[in-house]
């Protein structure tokens, strides 16, 4: 895929998630509902200038997680992620 | 592999400003003390988050230069013409101030010794940041990992940490340490003058059959071309852990 | 509130006194890049616009003739519900009004879907009576890809993310359903004077 400025690693999402979830999540791993492939979040694509963080999977750009921040709350929105894996030594 | 560590949900802490170090003229690294600070791991980072007398809020995440075990954590910021926190951060923040922080996070883009190596760090600009914090680690830890820096700078003024990576290179068992200045060189360079490219890694990285672990930092457009030159020398996609800091501006 | 930083302002360049601004706004003087994923790079040769029911494919314009339609200049104020604003910005586009002439539909909604899977509802008035534009040139130069080149979706009544970029078309419905940012907490119709970002308010 063509190289965008504006893409980060899903690292880059570790401390809005890190406010959503009580787990450090950048080491789970991700299925993605659109390819299949499994990645841990930190290798995702983050996209963080917008609206709200979007992460979409590194190998067909399926959005996977969408983070808003809406107005008092958070809100968590789950795109094409299949499935979360929180198991120790990912 | 990283472990999935479970501890509280993450707040905003309030950092105290004790000192502000200039790296380079446009480069400068700030060192808080912060209450209660956990620790952290080489190649994390911290949200910092400004607020305005109206509410007006700006965000945005920076790495963390100190060694896992220095009682202060220093950031180093990189101060960009049209950022209007990093230009905060390098040009009005005082000692005494107080910055909030949420952190240390990011449990993806780290290297302890017990992961061992050898390493490949590759930085563009202040992507050398984190790995600085790898380096020092890997220093505070007795250094028995090979370690290389391959690091990109604008000229030589721009070299962040200059003077430390000398003396850490110098030192037996210190990290290899290849700079290439890409616009312009001091007079008698007899060092790369190029962006990092295909050609570069082949001569300065550890070959792939040795199964380094590789670190890229920088521009996000540097970090995809390095993590894809270093695939094709033959380093499996997994052995390449990437922090791309987005476009240079914000 | 969070703790105030010593000096901080921001990079707004002048406070939220303005009458021109809807509530919760402030003016920048550049023009800031929002994205929820890789920019896409349609070279205008390549692009279309079509107009579909939920059945079938209404009508199809290619770069070619899509030049051919009217177009107009447009000078606009826009607000982006991550609260900054821009004021007298202008930009070239043919009215939707103009795109919609001739299509027979007893459509009360639409989507608007753009390269890389984007895609945000308006009710069809909203889009209709000189409110909204397929937009492809911005500040009098082809509007570049960043900011949705070829072309976007340009309706400045309502918050700017319905202003959809590197718009490919509508689709008529007759009903309401919410598009990316509507079904992941954003207002389903988004007027920044009533102050309407988030699903709730």
């Amino acid at each position: 895929m063509e190289s965008d400025a504006m893409r980060v690693d899903g690292n880059a999402m570790a401390g809005i998630l890190g406010e959503v979830f009580v787990q450090e999540m950048t080491a789970v791993r991700i299925a993605c509902g659109g390819c299949g492939k499994v990645e841990p979040v930190g290798a995702e694509h983050a996209y963080m200038r917008g609206p709200g963080i979007v992460m979409r999977c590194c190998h067909c750009d399926s959005v996977l997680l969408v983070v808003t921040h809406t107005g008092e709350t958070h809100r968590f929105g789950v795109g094409r992620a299949k499935w979360l894996d929180f198991g120790e030594g990912a | 592999m990283a472990r999935a560590a479970v501890r509280g949900r993450l707040n905003w802490a309030l950092g105290e400003v004790v000192e502000l170090i200039d790296e380079t003229p446009r480069v400068r690294s700030i060192v808080l003390d912060v209450p209660a600070w956990p620790g952290h791991r080489a190649g994390q980072h911290v949200d910092v988050r400004l607020t305005a007398e109206d509410g007006y809020q700006a965000q945005r995440s920076y790495s963390i230069a100190s060694a896992p075990k220095d009682q202060r954590l220093a950031l180093t910021v990189e101060g960009l013409s049209d950022g209007e926190v990093s230009s905060y951060l390098v040009g009005e923040l005082r000692t005494g101030d107080k910055l909030e922080l949420r952190g240390p996070v990011g449990g993806y883009f780290v290297w302890e010794a017990e992961m061992g190596g050898p390493l490949l760090l590759v930085a563009g600009g202040s992507g050398v940041v984190p790995l600085m914090s790898m380096l020092r680690h890997r220093d505070a830890s007795g250094g028995a990992v090979g370690a290389r820096l391959v690091y990109s700078s604008r000229s030589w003024e721009d070299v962040i940490y200059r003077d430390e990576l000398e003396r850490l290179a110098s030192a037996t068992d210190g990290p290899e340490v290849v700079h290439t200045l890409t616009r312009s060189q001091p007079s008698g360079w007899t060092g790369y003058a190029r962006r990092v490219d295909g050609q570069m890694l082949a001569e300065t990285s550890w070959p792939a059959s040795i199964m380094p672990s590789a670190f890229v930092c920088g521009p996000t457009p540097f970090v995809e071309s390095v993590a894809a030159a270093l695939v094709l020398l033959g380093y499996p996609a997994t052995s390449v852990k990437t922090e791309r800091f987005g476009p240079t501006g914000g | 509130m969070a703790y105030v930083s010593r000096g901080f302002r921001g990079k707004r360049a002048k406070e939220r006194e303005d009458a021109r601004l809807p509530p919760g706004q402030y003016l920048v003087d550049d023009f800031p890049v929002l994205s929820a994923g890789p920019t896409p790079h349609t070279p205008f040769e390549d692009w279309t616009f079509t107009i579909e029911s939920e059945m079938a494919e209404l009508k199809r314009w290619s770069s070619e003739s899509f030049r051919a339609l009217p177009s107009e200049e447009v000078r606009a104020d826009i607000q982006c519900v991550t609260k900054w604003s821009k004021l007298d910005t202008t930009w070239e586009g043919v009215s939707v009004d103009t795109l919609l002439e001739g299509v027979e539909h007893d459509a009360t909604h639409a989507m608007v879907f753009s390269d890389g899977d984007y895609t945000t509802n308006l009710p069809l008035e909203d889009l209709l009576d000189g409110k909204a534009w397929v937009a492809f040139a911005y500040d009098g130069l082809p509007l570049e890809p960043e900011h949705g080149g070829p072309a976007r979706l340009l309706v400045p009544h309502l918050y700017f993310w319905k202003s959809a970029k590197w718009v490919r078309g509508l689709r008529l419905m007759d009903h309401d359903e919410p598009g990316f940012w509507e079904s992941y907490g954003y207002h389903i119709y988004g007027d920044p004077w009533r102050e309407q970002r988030y699903a709730g308010d």
